[in-house]
């Protein structure tokens, strides 16, 4: 090939290089734009309700569509509340399922398990609304709700949690179904982490004379803390940002109540009921407003997790 | 008085019954679910369900607007996140060692990859529905799109991460341009890997709802226009569910077994297509 040839085929490749290096890098900006789009048009939806009722829309339990009066509180207590249930389910049950997955199950059923446990992530959420709302409801307002009522609900202090008229649809119902979908979560991210533990830290143990349960809780959570708090966080995330499971049976009643078997609303099913139908301009924008709360709380709640699991990836990396 | 060892035995014993259980717990949601989909969803899983449009309240019909619906509005969400996904995806594994734009973009990626749907509704609502003053195919397509998008950018980086280096090196030493290292080698290698990612952004956009309610919301008819409101089979289910008809409940059911069976599918192909290429090679 003549000199000049060379060189001009030498260019274009120079060219090449530098558009598809910055074809890339416009593309991983795109990312970065996209949050900063996300958090700017909610910003601008919301305006109107955060001019007309300021910090105490975070307070207010008002819901009243006809005299333009919004409050926050009952969507935002309701998510908190459904959510903290489905922690306190699914944290025990993950960490059990996980424990099994890294330390006790045969070897051949190892990988089908766990792929049974990541199918049950894969299923889609508005399936497990239905199946709660006409399965699983009607089964709980039958046989555990009246039960809950005459043995909890007559104890002192948390008694006024669990009395009320057994309907099946609720908070608790919505707190359990969560419960069941973030355990996949909350489990496969366990048993990742689980996984990382060198096995000579393990057969140390071991061969000192620990028991597998004593090897799990004195030696392999003390490593992985950090990493079990991040998946746990992972969890929290998707469960407060859940919409149609919690649609299903939350009831979406805008009253606050003591109790957990009334039924109440989250910030996601009241987006989901009431969007479409909002009339007026500070409905629509209270309702958008509450979807930049809910942003905002699982961007923070996220951010923590991936921390948390960064920080455990980096200390695998300086241990092996 | 039991012995120490006794006693540590007792405590090991119980808490793997206990986890034995939980793994138990977990299964057990699984197959419930799974078996009141197909008691309720094969009796009402006709031939007519593919045939007709979804009926008026109270009388018979099918789901085919709305599976043609679903089925579009996800082609167009997948073509257009997917692109955007592995470019960006490529960023981060290759060029990304130095410089601020990758650790940052990769924190937003993961946060943004278990972001709320619903919120992602709200968002195209607010950029596109509101300014063309109506709810439309394309809108939810472009929901769809901004959820695909992460999950491609996540797993393009992982399986980039995953082809040697001495493969790029070896492209090198022969002359190759970095552009036609990372297209014809290092994108090569990691293909399987990609397809298995692509697959399983396909199985999460064609169950979700949220997104498409504020976006495509619904339409009773046969519409192949993008422009439009249009049927798809979340969304439909999720009307149909909430019906005091018994007729829509019925139909509620055969789209909530299509659509399970269509994404336990898709998650079992792509993990059987992967641990394939990754044993061949």
């Amino acid at each position: 090939m003549p000199m000049f040839l060379r060189e001009a085929s030498l260019k274009r490749h120079t060219v090449l290089d530098l558009l598809f290096r910055n074809l890339t890098r416009v593309s991983a900006f795109g990312v970065l734009i996209l949050l900063a789009a996300i958090i700017g048009s909610l910003l601008v939806g919301s305006m109107p309700a955060i001019h007309t009722f300021g910090f105490g829309f975070l307070t207010s339990s008002d819901w009243d569509p006809v005299n333009d009066k919004f409050g926050a509180l009952i969507p935002i207590v309701g998510t908190l509340v459904t959510s903290a249930i489905a922690l306190l389910i699914a944290i025990p049950v993950s960490f059990g399922i996980a424990i099994f997955l890294t330390e006790l199950s045969p070897r051949i059923l190892r990988r089908p398990l766990g792929v049974a446990i990541e199918l049950l992530a894969g299923i889609p959420s508005i399936i497990y609304g239905m199946w709660g709302l006409f399965v699983f409801a009607p089964l709980f307002a039958d046989h555990v709700e009246p039960w809950l009522n005459d043995h909890i609900g007559t104890m002192p202090y948390i008694g006024p949690l669990f009395s009320g008229p057994p309907m099946g649809i609720g908070m608790l119902a919505a707190g359990i179904i969560l419960a069941i979908m973030v355990i996949p979560f909350i489990a496969s991210v366990m048993r990742d982490v689980f996984e990382v533990v060198p096995t000579l830290l393990k057969e140390s143990a071991y061969g000192l004379g620990a028991t597998t349960w004593e090897v799990m809780w004195k030696v392999v959570l003390p490593y992985t803390k950090i990493g079990v708090v991040g998946g746990i966080m992972l969890g929290l995330g998707r469960a407060l940002g859940e919409t149609m499971a919690v649609t299903f049976v939350i009831g979406n009643s805008h009253e606050l109540s003591k109790s957990l078997l009334m039924p109440g609303n989250s910030i996601a099913s009241a987006l989901a009921n009431e969007f479409t139908e909002a009339y007026g301009e500070l409905y629509t924008s209270a309702l958008i407003e509450l979807g930049l709360i809910l942003f905002f709380i699982t961007f923070v709640v996220l951010s923590l997790a991936r921390y948390m699991l960064y920080k455990l990836g980096q200390r695998e990396g300086q241990v092996s | 008085m039991l012995s120490l060892y006794t006693r540590r035995r007792i405590i090991n014993a119980v808490g793997l019954a206990i986890s034995i259980l939980a793994m138990a717990f977990g299964l057990f949601w699984l197959c419930w679910i799974l078996w009141t989909l197909l008691e309720h969803g094969l009796p009402a899983l006709a031939p007519v369900v593919f045939a007709q449009m979804t009926p008026p309240p109270g009388s018979s019909g099918g789901l085919l607007n709305a599976i043609a619906g679903s089925l579009m509005m996800t082609l167009v969400g997948t073509l257009i996140g997917t692109p955007i996904g592995i470019l960006a995806g490529t960023y981060l594994a290759e060029f990304g060692q130095r410089g601020w734009l990758a650790p940052i973009t990769r924190f937003i990626n993961d946060v943004l990859l278990s972001a709320p749907s619903i919120v992602i509704g709200l968002f195209v609502y607010e950029v596109y529905v509101v300014h063309i003053k109506h709810f439309s195919g394309w809108a939810g397509a472009l929901a769809l799109s901004i959820i695909v998008i992460p999950i491609v950018i996540r797993t393009t980086e992982n399986m980039l991460r995953l082809v040697p280096t001495t493969l790029r090196e070896a492209a090198a030493a022969l002359g190759a341009p970095q552009w036609k290292i990372i297209n014809f080698v290092t994108l090569r290698a990691a293909r399987a890997g990609i397809i298995t990612g692509v697959m399983l952004a396909i199985a999460r956009i064609s169950g979700e709802t949220a997104p498409l309610l504020f976006t495509a919301l619904n339409n009773q008819f046969w519409n192949s226009n993008m422009n439009q409101p249009m049927a798809n089979l979340p969304v439909v289910i999720f009307q149909f569910a909430m019906s005091p008809y018994e007729d829509w409940q019925k139909l509620a059911w055969a789209g909530a077994l299509l659509i399970t069976l269509s994404v336990l599918t898709l998650n079992i192909l792509a993990r059987v297509l992967f641990r394939q290429k990754a044993a061949s090679h």
